[in-house]
């Protein structure tokens, strides 16, 4: 009995609240405008007992662009809101219950790597929009966890219901889906496939698929996605190398990580409200990232997008801080 | 067309030729001078170190300065977001904090 209440008290000692998040000053220029976004993204995570976990990220910016209509200087617009905040529910060994608003589990880019200190571009690719529902973001539940796992396979899964919101803090479409995906950790494989349906207004099938490829002993990385919907699909594929080879990522040349990505959308019919382009398009990134001590990264990439309505330059660059701190210090 | 073609070009070479410049690890160990009985054995991982590069590591990197009060809640928190088994959570926590 003492040996259980002494494990028990370990593992709480472990699990404090951290706040962790990002801090950043992002500027971006399209055809010739440019936009700077001095940038916070705190991420709350407080654990409660064993079986509970309360999780948060916002999003507070301030977006300084240029006036349009001929009109010098800039205007300025404030953007303060919830990307997260949901409950996390330890359910059994192989399930999480999740309640709340969460982010919407289709494709990888959106849970994984909208974080700005983890993304090695300022800005989403361009199928975001699809299965995202617009919002990224759904209110409801969410059931998820890993199905089965060992050294050679890890199958997981996700299923969701979202309700219609129109809150202002907590917007979301009524919708449903899921995603199954398997990993083979022998070839660094990941095979995923997302589904879900709009229940509301115009109601429409997203589908998607996924696949990550990160070779072993390798700093190389490549992640692609595919989404289709009735009135559009795309696809997107990223490759990036850390040169952290022959002296480790702490060493000055290991800082470098170049990117590339690749873009390409098609539309069938016109749709408002998706997101993508208006017309077929194809873009390729070009990023030069470096990584300094500290948890300091810089983030500079070119873009040069292809459309029948019109091409232009992209140039984006990010000064990004990651923090991650304990909410308080026990002994 | 070209121009596509071209970009696609580019972007296979930037995307592979990292991989051809790796050096195989088989035929490192062939090159290595030192005699069979100086080499030493390879390292096991441990299910915590998998656990981590094959779930946290492919997204992000080790957070530097690590505080070891919060390990158990960013094991929990990579439960969730890596829809990680009980198993794989304790093993993690286990890697983090030894």
């Amino acid at each position: 009995m003492a040996v259980v209440t002494s494990i028990v008290s370990a593992c709480n000692a472990q699990r404090i609240p951290l706040i962790s998040g990002g801090a950043g000053f992002i500027t971006s220029t399209k055809g010739g405008n440019a936009t700077y976004l001095p940038v916070i993204a705190p991420l709350l995570a407080a654990p409660l007992g064993d079986h509970l976990l309360v999780e948060s990220r916002a999003t507070i910016l301030e977006s300084f662009f240029p006036r349009g209509g001929g009109q010098p200087g800039y205007d300025h617009q404030h953007f303060a809101g919830l990307s997260f905040l949901q409950a996390d529910i330890m359910a059994s060994r192989h399930m999480t219950v999740v309640a709340g608003q969460f982010l919407t589990p289709f494709g990888t880019y959106n849970e994984r790597l909208t974080p700005i200190w983890i993304s090695n571009y300022e800005e989403a690719p361009l199928i975001f929009g699809l299965g995202t529902m617009s919002t990224a973001s759904s209110v409801g539940g969410m059931l998820r966890g890993s199905a089965y796992s060992n050294e050679k396979a890890n199958l997981a899964y996700v299923a969701y219901f979202s309700a219609a919101s129109t809150n202002e803090q907590f917007n979301a479409q009524r919708a449903a889906g899921g995603q199954a995906s398997v990993y083979l950790p022998e070839s660094r494989l990941e095979i995923g496939y997302s589904f879900d349906r709009r229940l509301q207004d115009q109601r429409q099938n997203f589908n998607g698929m996924h696949l990550w490829w990160e070779p072993a002993d390798s700093y190389f990385r490549l992640r692609s996605e595919y989404a289709h919907s009735p009135h559009a699909q795309g696809y997107w594929i990223e490759a990036d190398y850390r040169f952290a080879r022959f002296h480790g990522e702490d060493s000055i040349l290991g800082g470098f990580e170049p990117a590339f990505r690749m873009q390409q959308t098609f539309r069938s019919r016109p749709d408002s409200q998706d997101g993508l382009p208006a017309a077929d398009t194809q873009r390729a990134d070009f990023a030069f990232n470096y990584h300094f001590p500290h948890e300091v990264r810089i983030n500079t990439s070119y873009s040069r997008e292809f459309s029948s309505v019109g091409n232009r330059n992209i140039w984006q660059t990010g000064l990004i801080y990651r923090f991650l701190i304990p909410t308080w210090r026990r002994k | 067309m070209k121009r596509t073609a071209l970009i696609i070009a580019m972007g296979i070479t930037a995307t592979f030729l990292p991989l051809c410049a790796q050096q195989d690890p088989a035929q490192k160990q062939k090159s290595d001078s030192k005699p069979a009985s100086q080499s030493s054995p390879p390292r096991q991982i441990s299910r915590g170190e998998r656990v981590f590069k094959q779930n946290c590591s492919r997204c992000h990197n080790v957070p530097q300065g690590f505080p070891p009060q919060i390990s158990g809640t960013v094991a929990r928190h990579m439960r969730v977001r890596a829809s990680l088994s009980a198993a794989d959570e304790n093993a993690l926590l286990h890697f983090l904090n030894p």
